[in-house]
C-alpha cells in the first residue's frame, strides 16, 4: 500500500489465556472506510480496541507486536497513552453521552485538552455537532441532559463529541447495531463524508454494511487473519475458501 | 403437599417476615412519638441544660443537638474525604489485585467491629497523646465508625457505572483521574448522597463510640479540644436518673434524634432528585 495511515506487524493479543488476536500483520489505508467483518468472538472488537490502547483496559491483557499510526509506534513505553486515544476516535456499540449536558458532553474532550474561552468553546460545539448531523435537533436545548436524547441522536452526539477532539482516524464498533434503520441511515452517511478528512475503521458483521460502506474489507476467523484486500476484489474474488463460505453466508 | 399450598405458605411467610419489619419500625416510632411529644417544647430545642436540669429543673438540650451535628457533620466529611479516594481506587484504579482484595477485607472487618470498640481504641490512642475527651476525638472515633460503611456504600455505587461509559471518557483522551473525577463521581452523585447519608445516620445516632472520646458537657460545642454533648448521650443520661419527667425527656431527646435523621434523609432526596438529571442509564 502506497500510505498506510494504520500498519500493524505481527499484532498478538491474550486475555489470560485466550490467544484472541494471532499474529496480525495488515495495513489500513489512509481516509479510507475500512471494514472488518467476520462472525461473532472472531476479535473483531479486540483488533479495533488494540487500535487505541483500550484494549489494555481490560485485566491480564498481554499484547505484543507493532501498531504504527503514522510511523508511530503507540505500545512504545514512550508514548502517551491519552495522546493516541486523543488522535484515535471511538464509537462504540451502544450510545454512551456522558452525564451531562449536550453541550458538555461535546466540550468534554477539548476542555480535557485545554480549550477554554466561551467562544472557542460555543464555536467547537456547533461545529462538530453540524458535523454530526445533529445540530439542527438540539440547537435550542443545549443545556439539557444528554441522556434525554434518543438512542440515534445519542450516537450522533457521541460521533459530534470523539471529532470534537479532532482525532485522525475514527474508530467505529457496530456502530449502528444498537439503532433503529432510519438513525442507522443517518450514521452510515455521516461515515461517507467523514471519510474525506479522517481514516475510518469500522467492525460490522452486517456484510450488506460493509460493501456499502468500506473501501477496504479485513476478514478476521478465530482471531486470524483470514484475508484483506481493497472492497471490490474482496467481495468479488475473494481467493480464500474461508472468506467465500462467509461471503455465501456459510457461518 | 401440591406446589400451589407450597407456594401458598412460603407466601405467608414473606409476607409475614416483611409485616415484622414494618411493624417494628412503626412501633418504635410509635412509642418515640407517644412517649416524647408530651415532653417536647420550644425551650427544649432552644436552651441548654440549666442547675438541676437532671432533677427536674428548667433547660433543654441544644447542647446535645449541636453537639451531635458537629459530631457527625465533622466525621461525615471527614469519613467521605476519606472514603471517596478509597471506592475509587479499588473500582477505577485496581481492579481485582490481591492488595484492592485485601482492603475491601479490611473494611468488612471494620464494618463488623463493635463502636464500643472503636470508642475504647479512640480512648486508648487519646490516654497515649495526653488529649482529654473532645470534639475531636469524638469526631475521629465517629470517622472511623463511617468510613467502611461509607466506603463499601461507594464502591457499590461505583462499580455500577458501565464499563463502556469510562470507555467513552477514556477513548477521548481522559486520563484515569480525569475520568474518575468529572465522569464517574458525576454518574454516581446520588448514590454517593445515599452513601453519605447512611454514614451520618449512624454516626449520629450511636452512643458507644463518643462515650469516652467526646465526653458530656452542659454548654455548646465551644472548641475542637473541649467535650461536647450528644444526643444518644443525652437520651441515656436522662433515661438513667429516677424521674419520671426526666425520663420523659429522654424520648423527647430520642424523638428529636429520629427528626434530625429523618430531615436530613428527606433533604438528601430532594437535592438527589437534582442530580438524577445528568445520570446516564
Amino acid at each position: 500500500m502506497a500510505n498506510p495511515h494504520i500498519s500493524v506487524h505481527n499484532l498478538n493479543v491474550f486475555y489470560r489465556d485466550h490467544h484472541a488476536l494471532k499474529d496480525l500483520t495488515v495495513e489500513l489505508p489512509e481516509r479510507q472506510i475500512t471494514a472488518i467483518i467476520g462472525p461473532s468472538g472472531c476479535g473483531k472488537t479486540t483488533f479495533l480496541k488494540s487500535l487505541n490502547r483500550l484494549v489494555e483496559l481490560v485485566e491480564g491483557t498481554k499484547i505484543s507486536g507493532k501498531v504504527l499510526v503514522r510511523g508511530l509506534d503507540i505500545y512504545h513505553s514512550d508514548v502517551d497513552v491519552t495522546e493516541i486515544r486523543k488522535r484515535i476516535g471511538l464509537l462504540s456499540q451502544r450510545p454512551h453521552p456522558l452525564p451531562m449536558s449536550i453541550y458538555d458532553n461535546v466540550a468534554f474532550g477539548p476542555r480535557l485538552h485545554g480549550l477554554k474561552g466561551r467562544q472557542e468553546l460555543d464555536r467547537t460545539v456547533e461545529d462538530h455537532l453540524r458535523a454530526a448531523g445533529l445540530w439542527d435537533e438540539v440547537k435550542d436545548r443545549l443545556h439539557a441532559p444528554a441522556s434525554r436524547l434518543s438512542a440515534g441522536q445519542q450516537q450522533r452526539l457521541c460521533l459530534a463529541r470523539g471529532l470534537a477532539v479532532e482525532p485522525e482516524v475514527l474508530l467505529g464498533d457496530e456502530p449502528t447495531s444498537a439503532l433503529d434503520p432510519m438513525s442507522a441511515q443517518h450514521i452510515e452517511r455521516r461515515l461517507l463524508d467523514l471519510k474525506e478528512n479522517y481514516t475510518i475503521v469500522i467492525v460490522t458483521h452486517i456484510l450488506r454494511q460493509a460493501r456499502r460502506l468500506a473501501d477496504y474489507v479485513i476478514f478476521l476467523y478465530l482471531g486470524e487473519l483470514v484475508e484483506h484486500g481493497p472492497a471490490a476484489d474482496f467481495f468479488n474474488h475473494p481467493q480464500e475458501a474461508r472468506t467465500r463460505a462467509y461471503i455465501r453466508g456459510e457461518f | 403437599m401440591d406446589k400451589r399450598k407450597e407456594e401458598l405458605i412460603f407466601q405467608g411467610l414473606m409476607i409475614a417476615s416483611a409485616l415484622i419489619v414494618i411493624g417494628s419500625l412503626v412501633f418504635v416510632l410509635a412509642v418515640v412519638v407517644l412517649k416524647g411529644l408530651p415532653a417536647l417544647n420550644l425551650a427544649m430545642l432552644t436552651q441548654t441544660p440549666k442547675g438541676g436540669y437532671y432533677l427536674g429543673g428548667e433547660g433543654g438540650i441544644l447542647n446535645a443537638i449541636t453537639g451531635s451535628l458537629c459530631l457527625a457533620g465533622g466525621a461525615t466529611v471527614l469519613a467521605l474525604l476519606l472514603s471517596l479516594p478509597i471506592a475509587l481506587f479499588l473500582q477505577v484504579y485496581s481492579g481485582k489485585s490481591r492488595f484492592s482484595e485485601f482492603a475491601r477485607l479490611s473494611l468488612d472487618v471494620l464494618w463488623g467491629v463493635p463502636s464500643i470498640v472503636y470508642g475504647a481504641f479512640g480512648f486508648t490512642i487519646m490516654v497515649f497523646l495526653r488529649v482529654r475527651a473532645s470534639l475531636l476525638g469524638g469526631v475521629m472515633a465517629l470517622t472511623l465508625l463511617e468510613l467502611p460503611i461509607m466506603s463499601r456504600a461507594l464502591e457499590e455505587v461505583i462499580s455500577m457505572v458501565p464499563l463502556e461509559l469510562k470507555e467513552s471518557a477514556y477513548a477521548l483522551g481522559a486520563t484515569r483521574l480525569e475520568t474518575a473525577m468529572r465522569v464517574v463521581v458525576r454518574q454516581c452523585l446520588p448514590g454517593i448522597l445515599t452513601a453519605i447519608l447512611l454514614a451520618f445516620g449512624r454516626g449520629i445516632g450511636d452512643a458507644a463510640s463518643v462515650l469516652f472520646t467526646a465526653g458530656y458537657t452542659d454548654s455548646l460545642p465551644s472548641s475542637l479540644f473541649r467535650p461536647v454533648a450528644s444526643l444518644p448521650l443525652a437520651v441515656f443520661f436522662q433515661l438513667a436518673t429516677p424521674f419520671p419527667e426526666v425520663q420523659q425527656r429522654a424520648y423527647a431527646s430520642a424523638l428529636v434524634l429520629t427528626i434530625i435523621v429523618l430531615l436530613i434523609s428527606l433533604g438528601c432526596r430532594l437535592i438527589g432528585g437534582r442530580f438524577t438529571a445528568h445520570v446516564i442509564r
